[in-house]
């Protein structure tokens, strides 16, 4: 499902060149639950962004379904982002003022989907919060506002969900329910890489990447 | 992504902040309705000069005293000139083909008194072809006739606003009335004319003989030492025929003033159609300058639009961020921040119409020193209006706009 060829990512600060990606190549094939474990600044989540196409490769191949996605113009990754991926964030990065019936419908306005208003319902039923449908973010709680995101995430049917660091702000009570939610996606077949620093986290998973400096060191 | 969805997202983050919104509104909102209010104003006052002037009676040409024909309006302050013109200028003047009327005219500011009562009105002397060159008629008793002028009777005709004061609603014809101590019988009553000029009322007038004004009331000399005439009034048949008329005019009165080839005339012709020109052209100008004072009002309210719009698109860089990591395009997050500003310009506009609208008819209602302006709120100035605000909104938007679609997902996303 997803190939990196010798993936490279560089940041420049002013004349320094940041190597955030030195050259990793993986995969990952649909259906798995993987993590991408490594210390702060290790380039997990660069990576995340790369395989999510919320940032482009500064060089090297990303394959995704077949498809050779480093060559495709911003729109073309919008739509991706759109339609294949779903995002879970550690902030949660939901709209404060919208209700969490509006932010999980958010991805579906931008797809231009029919009947929003009920497949934003039926996702937040997976997550069991239809209940707290018409609150508004600072009236949940984190782990709530979590599950909120990963309605979000999951609402457009995506094929990979891809969450970031996204039990770093709860409790060990909300945390397990988080992991317990991604595990059930994983079984219904969504495919799913979570970026963790957490050995417990990484263990539940079928497979785990270990980044160091901007490298694969395991696999 | 459907542009409904784009509008109600912005209508919401419009509400989300009312106060901002609406104090970003209000500078449309005075820009739009300073605009509308100057301009209609401007356009009732140039309708009533010019509707006065043409009660005054088209196809009509002015002579006046004056050193050259450039002097313009100056023309119209006949008094003040040196005097050249006479009675027997206007009499060799009804000589010249095609010249229907020929009426010398001299004018001045008296106080009118009957039974105690008193009036200012203007007095005017007159021959009988005053009637037809400016469209008087009579409502009550006889106008001047020849032979009033040729024995310089005591004898005055009254303008309606007049008779009102001094008599209300009786009929004057046969009593007395004072000016300058001297007593006048008054022979005729004037209909109403309606209208001002330069804040007098048409109606406030009084006619006597030009013979009589100029021994028993105003003596006014030419340096040949004859009784001078202020203006003579002189209406032609046809305005086809006003050139040549014209011309012909030139050519007698410089004849009878003996002005040698070369040298420049002491008399001026100006034609009502001039006059009228010449006003339209000033307050056109004027009503123009009010509409530019008012275009800068509405400038620093676009101004204001951009300025909130780019804070906004600084304080939402993350939400920006959100909406491009669910899969908003650049498309999507640009027409969302130019629709927050155009809604605000265009709200804001329509307010200001509204309100535009609604002061210049208090201003209708205003009595200035006896004079009202009518103000004109015509369609053109609304399609103006609207235009400069939807305009004033998509230039306003579209720098912050392309601003926040341009931002990297990754970026906005980790902003503040």
């Amino acid at each position: 499902m997803i190939e990196l060829e010798n993936v490279t990512k560089v940041y420049r600060m002013g004349k320094v060149e940041v190597f955030a990606l030195r050259g990793v190549t993986l995969s990952i094939e649909e259906g798995e639950m993987v993590a991408i474990q490594g210390a702060s600044g290790s380039g997990k989540s660069t990576l995340l962004n790369v395989i999510g196409c919320l940032d482009r490769p500064t060089s090297g191949r990303y394959v995704f379904d077949g498809a050779d996605v480093s060559r495709l113009n911003d729109n073309q990754l919008a739509e991706m982002r759109n339609r294949k991926f779903g995002f879970v964030f550690q902030e949660y990065n939901l709209l404060s003022r919208a209700s969490a019936l509006s932010n999980v419908e958010l991805p579906l306005i931008y797809g231009g989907n029919r009947h929003k208003r009920q497949r934003a319902m039926e996702a937040l039923e997976r997550v069991g919060l239809a209940p707290r449908a018409k609150h508004k973010p600072t009236e949940l709680s984190g782990g709530e506002q979590q599950r909120v995101a990963i309605a979000r995430a999951l609402v457009n049917n995506p094929a990979l969900i891809l969450a970031d660091e996204p039990t770093g702000n709860l409790d060990s009570a909300s945390t397990a329910e988080i992991i317990s939610i991604f595990r059930q996606l994983n079984r219904d077949g969504i495919t799913v890489v979570i970026v963790t620093h957490e050995a417990d986290i990484a263990a539940q998973t079928q497979h785990t990447i270990r980044l160091s400096d901007g490298e694969i060191v395991s696999q | 992504m459907k542009l409904i969805d784009s509008l109600v997202i912005a209508i919401r983050s419009l509400f989300a902040n009312k106060l901002r919104s609406s104090l970003t509104m209000l500078g449309i909102i005075i820009g739009v309705g300073a605009v509308i209010t100057l301009m209609s104003v401007g356009r009732g006052a140039q309708a009533a000069v010019t509707s006065t002037f043409e009660q005054m009676g088209t196809n009509v040409l002015y002579i006046m005293p004056s050193t050259s024909e450039l002097g313009g309006l100056a023309g119209i302050t006949s008094g003040y000139m040196t005097p050249s013109l006479t009675l027997d200028d206007a009499e060799a003047l009804e000589r010249v083909p095609s010249v229907v009327a020929v009426d010398p005219v001299n004018e001045n500011y008296v106080e009118v008194t009957a039974g105690g009562e008193s009036k200012v009105a203007v007095i005017h002397g007159a021959t009988p072809d005053y009637q037809q060159v400016y469209n008087s008629s009579l409502a009550w008793g006889q106008f001047i006739s020849d032979r009033n002028v040729a024995s310089r009777d005591m004898v005055v005709v009254l303008g309606d606003g007049v008779t009102e004061d001094l008599f209300g609603s009786a009929d004057p014809v046969g009593q007395r009335v004072k000016i300058k101590g001297k007593r006048f019988t008054v022979i005729g009553v004037l209909e109403p004319k309606g209208g001002q000029m330069m804040g007098v009322s048409l109606d406030d007038v009084v006619v006597t003989p030009i013979t009589t004004f100029q021994t028993k009331l105003f003596t006014q000399r030419t340096p040949s030492g004859e009784d001078a005439v202020q203006t003579i009034g002189v209406q032609v048949a046809s305005a086809e025929v006003m050139a040549e008329v014209r011309e012909e005019i030139e050519t007698v009165l410089r004849k009878r003033h003996r002005i040698a080839e070369g040298e420049e005339n002491d008399f001026a012709i100006i034609s009502m159609e001039q006059i009228v020109g010449m006003l339209e052209q000033v307050t056109g100008v004027f009503t123009l300058f009010l509409g530019a004072i008012a275009g800068i009002s509405l400038l620093v309210g676009g101004i204001g639009i951009m300025n909130i719009m780019l804070v906004s698109v600084t304080e939402r860089t993350r939400e920006i961020g959100i909406r491009k990591a669910v899969g908003a395009k650049r498309r999507d997050i640009l027409i969302q921040f130019l629709l927050e500003a155009s809604m605000l310009s265009l709200v804001g506009g329509g307010i200001g119409i509204i309100g535009g609208w609604m002061i210049s008819k208090a201003i209708s209602l205003i009595d200035i020193g006896g004079m009202t302006i009518h103000s004109v709120v015509s369609p053109d100035i609304v399609i103006l209006a609207i235009s400069v605000s939807i305009f004033i909104g998509l230039v306003s938007g579209i720098y912050p706009a392309m601003r926040a679609a341009r931002l990297n997902p990754i970026d906005a996303l980790h902003y503040g």
